[in-house]
């Protein structure tokens, strides 16, 4: 298509025509913007730089509530508390701070020391900020100051929120504690949320605290004030609250961790009871404890001293963190090799003379005597010592290492807990990779009962029985639910053990408690429908010598505490139909059977019956001192919140 | 197939078209560009690696493909047009069955390294195809009811698509774009009173809906209209971007608060301080002077542009060069009205000035069409 001379024309002077009058309304606009623009700085430019230099709006964070923690049952483990406290704003006190000071210190105790503390502070600070004079304050107090307020210009009674930890020590290790936010915490942020600069804010240090921070800390709201050029607060503009974080569910029942701490008293022990089905732990608890509410309000030196230098470690969690030679309750692993690789069969016997000779190395059962011939359930039932030295000779190592993993031992277990212990489950390649040595037969002997490289925490000490116990991959959970939101269990494989196998080493765990010559008989469950399958381990913590060994071997009792041996104990109930496994290790305790055994079949009794054992359900030359131990106990009994002091 | 028309001989041709770039216009486009460098410079705290460098960046390459577009000959754009605008089409269905959602829209389709925002490009193609149109159409029918219906509906389709995503800043601007292209075009001026005056209806009815059955709009953006009628309404929200924006311009007096000195900009008061609410960190650090300044130099753009357009013989040039101007107009005015409080907030940037990568580039490459006319101009 041509186009006309005449058609371009006209198009053009269309175009310029419509064109500017584009550009008129374009110019007109943009006059207009320049107008505006007049106007806002240089007409009224004085009222706008009086707002952003004197009345500037500024935004005050809100702390949130801390989410909630509660056990199994939802009793409270972890809640919140008012904190009262009264500040002084120099400023609004009218120049004669001394004097409030003095009227205030008729309300509450301030002394001469501690208001000449605060004076030297209010000269350094400046006119306007807010000076916390006392915290904790009693309602009662708190009141007080309140209605007497005309009279104490610039003092403010303020109330905030602080943790507390109503079960004190029992779940002290469990769930940590909250602390102020120092500047290492912030260093290990990324992007800190703005609320940790919050001088009263409070965040979790160790444990389920500081494992789910994310859920517990809640959404910080904000207030808008607008505040003069003094920095004070004129008006509050607008208010967003904020959203309290998380409750939290545990699989822990506080009143069976409560039974346990107590039962374990000065001892120091762990005790670790778990669902054998869900792998939920009910209880798992490191004695001595602390009380984490210290932790909270500030410890003094005296009493972190005290805890620093404790011999028995309350701070450590023995349950997770603590590391213990198994003893003779790793030999269920040792048996479970010899069965799985055809090595044996459940009708092999072993003579065990007392001792056996190996490279030239003696060594000893611990029955000096020795048991005579063992098949696999006696070798368990009488704890015999040669028969895992023979058997541990014919398996080899690695497949002992290799099913002590398969049982959860020496593996790392995923629970929201601070230093999770990996342990150990020594093998050639690990000997190589950690002393540059070949592994020695005598290791493999060692090792066979337990002794030697192998390291198991109580956790992996009940994973493993829980494993024997249900035939299945059990992996331990510590999380219940997330507001609300249940965590479901996950379903747990079989293990890769032949049942047949597993049923062995179960038979032997039951002769352990039930058969005439088991080494733990005393320690028994009566009741057929609770009939409770378990094994003794006692672990040395120091050499025999050969001298010794000649002389008669040193009793426990007469040894220094720190040199004696640990006592452990793993067990789990009912028999049949299992519903609960436990292990206990009693540190420097002794024998298994006397120290670690009793604990952990009153922990079972308790979990069973829910609520105290009953006498009658132990054999008839215990239940006196059964009775003696719940007398001298105080167990924790929740009283009901007091009107107005619990939460505003 | 007009351009046989003129003398396209006289066309520069290879490397010589370089001289006959529109140079006043290049120049004026890196300083606004570099007002933005400045800016983001001292928004980020005096940190050149937050957002001035890679803003820096982007504009090398944006001028790279400005000028190489420049190269290319204008009637390659008309020929393309359709195919672009059919291809933006697509792409914003594209955005809406499988685009990324952010803050509550769906704008973004990733490509990985870039994020394609379809509604911008659209923007552009819209005034190539309806500039072919009316290039196509000549001068006798533009105001012809039938022929007027057509470019109506080439800009609602767009229009309707980015409305649901729901984008109802993009799609004032598309309307308005297109609606300057046909008044550019010589579209009867009666239709543009009617269309004011249904405008006028329709907004009186969708305020009407407000709490009823039938709303007609979500109802965050009837609180934008609240916050924008009275920002004290939402201190919390909107309504304390605004205050906070119009304080730190305000408070820039005469001269300003001096360059990094800004105390509501560093105080963070302002809210994207680097993208939308950046026009009040340059009135607050440079004051009148700086923003009474940066508005100068918009106006120049857009004169070099008109110039550029009216002289320009080629129909088709002309309506696009007047279209990506418009654009460009619509742009810096929304802008500039939201922040000082003559607008409601809506998510527009300040052209050229604002971090943000699609939009500098588009907008670049779209300067690019508009020196290609130049260039090309018959002589």
């Amino acid at each position: 298509m041509k186009r006309s001379p005449q058609d371009i024309q006209a198009s053009s002077r269309l175009v310029t025509r419509r064109g500017l009058m584009l550009g008129g309304i374009q110019l007109g606009v943009i006059g207009g913007l320049g107008m505006r623009l007049r106007s806002m700085q240089l007409d009224h430019a004085d009222e706008y730089r009086m707002l952003s230099d004197g009345n500037s709006i500024k935004i005050r964070l809100l702390p949130p509530a801390r989410g909630l923690i509660h056990d199994r049952h939802g009793a409270l483990i972890a809640g919140n508390e008012q904190n009262y406290r009264v500040t002084l704003t120099r400023e609004e006190a009218g120049g004669d701070v001394a004097q409030v000071l003095r009227r205030l210190s008729r309300l509450i105790p301030l002394s001469e020391q501690r208001i000449d503390e605060l004076m030297e502070e209010f000269s350094k600070r400046s006119a306007v900020t807010p000076i916390v004079l006392a915290d904790r304050l009693s309602w009662e107090q708190f009141g007080s100051i309140a209605v007497n307020a005309p009279a104490l210009p610039g003092v403010t009674p303020e109330s905030g929120l602080s943790r507390v930890y109503p079960r004190a020590g029992d779940l002290a290790h469990v769930l940590g504690y909250v602390g102020p936010v120092s500047d290492y915490d912030l260093s290990k942020i990324e992007e800190p949320d703005p609320v940790l600069m919050l001088p009263e804010f409070q965040l979790g240090k160790v444990g389920v605290e500081s494992k789910l921070e994310e859920s517990l800390r809640g959404k910080a709201g904000a207030r808008r004030v607008e505040v003069n050029s003094a920095g004070r607060e004129m008006r509050e503009l607008g208010r967003q609250e904020g959203q309290q974080g998380a409750t939290v569910q545990l699989t822990i029942d506080a009143a069976l961790q409560n039974y346990a701490a107590q039962r374990m008293g000065e001892e120091s022990a762990a005790a670790v009871v778990m669902d054998v089905q869900t792998g939920e732990l009910v209880a798992i608890c490191s004695s001595p404890s602390f009380d984490p509410n210290k932790f909270v309000r500030g410890i003094s030196s005296t009493d972190y001293k005290a805890l620093m230098g404790h011999d028995h470690r309350p701070l450590a969690d023995k349950t997770v963190q603590g590391v213990y030679p198994p003893g003779s309750t790793f030999k269920m692993v040792t048996l479970l090799a010899g069965l799985e690789s055809g090595v044996i069969n459940g009708g092999s016997r072993f003579y065990c003379p007392g001792h056996t000779e190996v490279g030239g190395r003696r060594f000893h059962c611990w029955r000096r005597g020795g048991h005579g011939m063992m098949d696999a359930v006696q070798s368990l039932e009488q704890s015999c010592d040669v028969y895992y030295y023979e058997l541990s000779q014919r398996v080899g190592i690695d497949r002992i290492a290799a099913m002590a993993r398969k049982l959860g031992v020496g593996v790392h277990h995923d629970l929201p807990m601070s230093a999770v212990a990996e342990g150990i489950a020594p093998d050639r390649a690990w000997k190589k990779a950690r002393y540059d040595q070949d592994w020695q037969i005598g290791d493999s002997l060692n090792a066979s009962i337990g002794q030697g490289y192998v390291l198991a925490s109580p956790l992996q000490l009940a994973v493993m029985t829980a494993r024997i116990a249900s035939g299945k991959v059990i992996q331990p959970r510590l999380i219940r639910a997330i507001d609300g939101v249940p965590q479901v269990a996950p379903e747990f494989e079989d293990l890769d053990i032949n049942p047949l196998n597993l049923r062995q080493a179960r038979a032997g765990m039951d002769a352990v408690m039930n058969g005439s010559r088991g080494t733990a008989s005393r320690s028994r469950i009566l009741p057929d429908e609770w009939r409770m399958a378990g094994k003794t381990g006692t672990s040395q913590v120091r050499n025999i010598t050969a001298a010794e060994r000649a002389r008669g071997v040193i009793r426990n009792d007469q040894l220094p505490w720190n040199r004696r041996d640990h006592a452990l104990f793993v067990c789990y109930a009912p028999y049949e139909a299992p519903r609960y496994a436990c292990s206990v290790v009693v540190e420097h305790g002794g024998g298994g059977s006397t120290a670690a055994a009793p604990i952990a079949r009153d922990i079972m009794l308790f979990a069973l019956a829910g609520g105290l054992p009953p006498l009658d359900a132990v054999p008839s030359g215990e239940r006196a001192a059964m009775e003696e131990r719940h007398n001298a106990m105080h167990l924790y009994t929740p009283t009901p919140p007091q009107p107005g002091r619990s939460r505003a | 197939m007009s351009y046989l028309d003129y003398q396209v001989a006289q066309v520069p041709v290879g490397w010589r078209k370089f001289l006959y770039l529109n140079w006043p216009l290049v120049i004026l486009l890196a300083a606004v560009s570099s007002v933005g460098f400045l800016m983001l410079y001292s928004v980020a705290g005096g940190d050149a690696d937050t957002w001035a460098k890679p803003q820096m960046y982007r504009f090398a390459v944006g001028m790279v493909a400005m000028i190489a577009l420049a190269f290319v000959p204008i009637w390659f754009w008309r020929g393309i047009s359709v195919f672009a605008y059919v291809g933006c089409l697509l792409l914003l269905v594209a955005v809406e069955m499988f685009g990324h959602v952010g803050m509550g829209a769906q704008r973004w389709i990733d490509l990985g390294p870039i994020k394609l925002q379809p509604s911008e490009l659209m923007k552009i193609a819209l005034v190539l195809l309806l500039a072919a149109y009316y290039d196509w159409l000549g001068t006798r029918r533009v105001s012809r009811p039938l022929w007027v219906l057509v470019p109506v509906l080439l800009i609602l389709l767009p229009t309707f698509l980015v409305l649901t995503q729901p984008d109802l800043g993009t799609a004032i601007l598309l309307v308005a774009g297109g609606g300057i292209v046909m008044f550019a075009a010589g579209v009867s001026l009666w239709y543009f009173g009617a269309v004011i005056m249904l405008v006028v209806a329709l907004v009186g009815t969708v305020m009407e809906s407000r709490g009823t059955d039938w709303q007609l709009l979500k109802d965050y953006q009837f609180r934008r209209i609240d916050t924008f009628l009275d920002p004290s309404s939402d201190p919390l929200g909107a309504g304390y971007n605004i205050t906070q924006a119009q304080i730190a311009l305000g408070s820039g007096g005469w001269s300003g608060r001096g360059y990094m000195q800004g105390t509501q900009s560093r105080l963070n008061f302002l809210p994207e301080k680097q993208t939308d609410f950046i026009f009040t960190v340059l009135a607050e650090e440079f004051g009148f002077v700086g923003a009474f300044s940066l508005l100068m130099l918009y106006l120049l753009i857009l004169g070099f542009c008109l110039y550029s357009a009216l002289t320009n013989r080629d129909r088709f040039a002309s309506l696009m060069t007047i279209g990506i101007a418009g654009a460009f107009f619509l742009y810096f005015s929304v802008n500039m009205g939201m922040v000082m409080g003559l607008m409601p907030v809506v998510g527009v940037p300040l052209p050229l000035v604002s971090y943000g990568g699609t939009a500098m580039m588009i907008l670049l490459m779209a300067f690019g069409m508009i020196q290609s006319a130049h260039v090309h101009r018959p002589r």
